[in-house]
């Protein structure tokens, strides 16, 4: 494959593309399957035929289109004169799957019922860079994926640009890990290349393992080509030759996509030997996590590639110079990897027009709890996050109060309504006990109990401990006592003391980032909600003198 | 590399799927997670004399193939009931109210998440998030994605699940590598 075959192909698809009069596109993402998206889309695919209209009418699956929480979704696009405008479905079942066919193909008439407004704040205040092809294209063709110029950065990088270029490129970004440490991309990915070694890796976490984020799946089963695409640029600027990517057993259908990608790049010779006929060989495979959360940290994922038990090592030695079978190893984000391929194709400049001056580009979050709009956004750095919760979320459901949102999962913190101008970035979240985390954006409103909140997530972090080491270990258990006792309103002041010297010895001591962020949801409700706990304190007398204290000794 | 071309001694023609996973992986260790998500596929859980066997075709200790069974929640050392109910405990969930199904289950069956019902018909499991968090609360039921459940439509649910006889695939997991 040449360039010049790339963009042969690239005109072909849309020729073939720009011949049908509709395109029907329904979300075949996970969410929508699990809520019958795979019926309608059977159901359009059937009437299609039905109705002979196979050579007017394209029917595809595509990637996430956002909207989850209004599922299954189907997008329509007309070309031609008189046709309807571009149109959006929502909750769609197989009686207004066949209705699409019937009243808007056939006749040019809109469901009003199920009809999706598009002008609303949640898709306008949106700029998209990683999901710019989620949704519109079909997640399962290679061929849809270059006509919207895939593979065309990695054929500019392997045939123009050095290694050394392509790593100034993205520094000069200022693309930063998006797997919620922030650390800039370009300046790891320099070091890998100075870094000693006669074979080099490339690794992408897809190890999702933080409950209410589906960033990362979205992208593998919406787009799955992107994150391939920049992998292999990665690879080429580090002069590594294999790759993989690791992503979790709770994913099927973002392995089979993965699978399948992976499988047609190499026919098409996008992955292989000799890419773009350059020297360069790059090869792809996936390794399938079995359920750690703890997984998701870098080195223990990289003995999980190993076969081995998924225990953190301490670092340094980091995994850029000693990291997959002690070998200079990049370990990037399945994100962080999805924004390669559009900074080497529009240039770094381009890029960082978005965002703030140290958090460049846009985030990724899925919108979940007690939200109008649940489902998945990208935002620009810096948006204020009164905004993604009440613009674009549409606030909390049925009007109770906003109380708290939460970032970064068990890693994370709650941020209360004080601080909802709070500018989303990476050292603004920070500045409040939160981090930015892979993208989880979970809302709490005036039902939620903070107390139980962060005993939920020690709970949590306690089950999901590898047992290594034993700040990690022991303390989160005894974090979990605390807040158990004091949920129970068993706990005094003394407690108190004792839980918030704890959380501290377990951050500054734990070996690895799960055990160093575990007790953050913890310090961030006792910043923010301390009444609730105080709440729930029983004063000292009654405890001491009553039988409860007894009793709990004997446990 | 596997033990010959030779039927497994027990007779059990499901250990030639087994082989040829381990063959396509050239018996190297460091498929052993890999090798025993198959063997959960192809057995359902992973006995002890499963794990011998893995250990022997990948020629490491019985001790580290042991260590990353019991590591990763994914694999069960036990035989799971005949159907799963498998509740989602991911934040978006428990925000959700899926505690309060979990409670409703509990008393109801006398089970506790964990575990299988006495019976072997229900076994009650929870995950961390299944990514379906637009849907909360949300249960897979038998490997199918449930949204939007209520204690009440659990009940219901599990008492039609228990009602049907499982079919032999429904135990099988759905992840093959």
């Amino acid at each position: 494959m040449t360039i010049e075959d790339l963009q042969e192909l690239s005109e072909q698809e849309q020729q073939r593309q720009s011949e049908k009069k509709h395109r029907i596109l329904y979300c075949a993402a996970a969410g929508c399957i699990s809520c019958g998206g795979d019926k309608v889309g059977n159901v359009l695919k059937a009437k299609v035929k039905e109705y002979n209209l196979d050579k007017e009418c394209d029917v595809v699956g595509s990637g996430c289109m956002g909207l989850c929480g209004e599922g299954p979704l189907v997008k329509i696009q007309s070309r031609g004169e008189g046709l309807l405008p571009p149109t959006m479905y929502q909750n769609v079942d197989e009686r207004v799957a066949e209705q699409i066919v019937t009243s808007h193909i056939l006749v040019g008439k809109r469901i009003e019922t199920h009809w999706c407004d598009t002008s609303a704040p949640f898709f306008t205040e949106q700029t998209k860079i990683v999901l710019e092809n989620c949704g519109r294209i079909n997640s399962e063709s290679i061929e849809e994926y270059v006509a919207a110029g895939g593979y065309l950065a990695l054929a500019k990088a392997v045939t123009e640009m050095q290694p050394n270029d392509v790593i100034e490129e993205i520094r000069k970004s200022g693309l930063r890990g998006r797997g919620g440490a922030g650390y800039p991309t370009g300046l790891k990915w320099g070091i890998v290349r100075k870094a000693q070694g006669e074979q080099k890796y490339v690794v992408c976490n897809a190890d999702e393992g933080d409950p209410g984020a589906f960033m990362d799946r979205s992208v593998l089963e919406g787009d799955p080509h992107r994150v391939l695409e920049g992998m292999a640029i990665a690879g080429y600027a580090v002069g590594a030759t294999q790759g993989y990517v690791y992503c979790r057993a709770e994913y099927p259908l973002a392995i089979e996509r993965l699978k399948l990608a992976i499988k047609q790049a190499e026919k098409m010779g996008l992955l292989g030997n000799r890419i773009f006929e350059s020297q360069f060989n790059f090869r792809i495979d996936i390794r399938i996590g079995a359920g750690a959360f703890v997984c998701g940290e870098e080195t223990a994922l990289l003995q999980s590639i190993e076969g081995k038990r998924g225990n953190p090592k301490p670092r340094p030695p980091y995994p850029s110079e000693k990291g997959l079978w002690g070998m200079p190893t990049v370990i990037n984000n399945v994100e962080t990897f999805a924004n390669v391929a559009p900074i080497i194709r529009n240039g770094s400049e381009w890029f960082s027009q978005f965002g703030t001056e140290k958090s460049k580009g846009t985030k990724v979050f899925a919108l979940a709890g007690n939200i109008k709009n649940t489902g998945l956004i990208e935002v620009p750095m810096g948006i204020p996050l009164r905004k993604i919760i009440f613009d674009i979320g549409g606030g909390t459901t049925e009007g109770t109060e906003f109380k708290a949102a939460q970032t970064g999962g068990p890693s994370g913190g709650c941020i209360p309504k004080e601080h909802l101008e709070l500018s989303v970035d990476y050292e603004s979240l920070a500045k409040v006990g939160s981090i930015m985390g892979s993208g989880g954006l979970i809302v709490m409103d005036s039902t939620s109990k903070m107390v139980d909140v962060a005993k939920f997530f020690m709970q949590f972090c306690m089950d999901e401990s590898c047992g290594k080491c034993i700040p990690c270990r022991v303390g989160t258990r005894h974090i979990y006592g605390l807040l158990d006792k004091i949920s129970n309103k068993k706990a005094t002041h003394d407690d108190m003391i004792l839980l918030e010297e704890l959380c501290l010895m377990v951050k500054e001591t734990s070996l690895c980032g799960l055990g160093q962020s575990a007790p953050n949801p913890v310090l961030s409700t006792l910043r923010f909600f301390r009444h609730e706990y105080e709440a729930l304190l029983n004063p000292v007398e009654t405890y001491l003198g009553g039988e409860t204290a007894m009793a709990d000794f004997e446990k | 590399m596997p033990q010959s071309e030779k039927p497994h001694p027990s007779g059990d023609n499901r250990f030639k799927l087994l082989d040829r996973a381990i063959t396509k992986h050239q018996g190297r260790g460091d498929s052993l997670i890999e090798i025993l998500h198959v063997a959960q596929g192809i057995f359902g859980y992973l006995e002890n004399d499963l794990l011998i066997y893995v250990a022997h075709a990948l020629k490491l200790p019985l001790s580290r193939v042991y260590g990353v069974a019991t590591f990763y929640h994914f694999f069960n050392l036990k035989p799971k009931g005949e159907h799963t109910f498998v509740l989602c405990m991911g934040t978006a969930c428990y925000v959700k109210g899926a505690e309060r199904i979990q409670t409703a289950l509990e008393e109801r069956y006398h089970c506790k998440f964990g575990q299988t019902t006495a019976d072997n018909k229900v076994s009650f499991i929870t995950a961390r998030c299944v990514g379906s968090c637009g849907l909360a609360p949300v249960a897979v039921i038998d490997n199918r994605v449930v949204g939007k459940l209520t204690p009440e439509e659990s009940l219901q649910r599990v008492e039609q699940m228990k009602n049907v006889i499982a079919t032999e695939e429904k135990i099988v997991h759905e992840v093959v590598p």
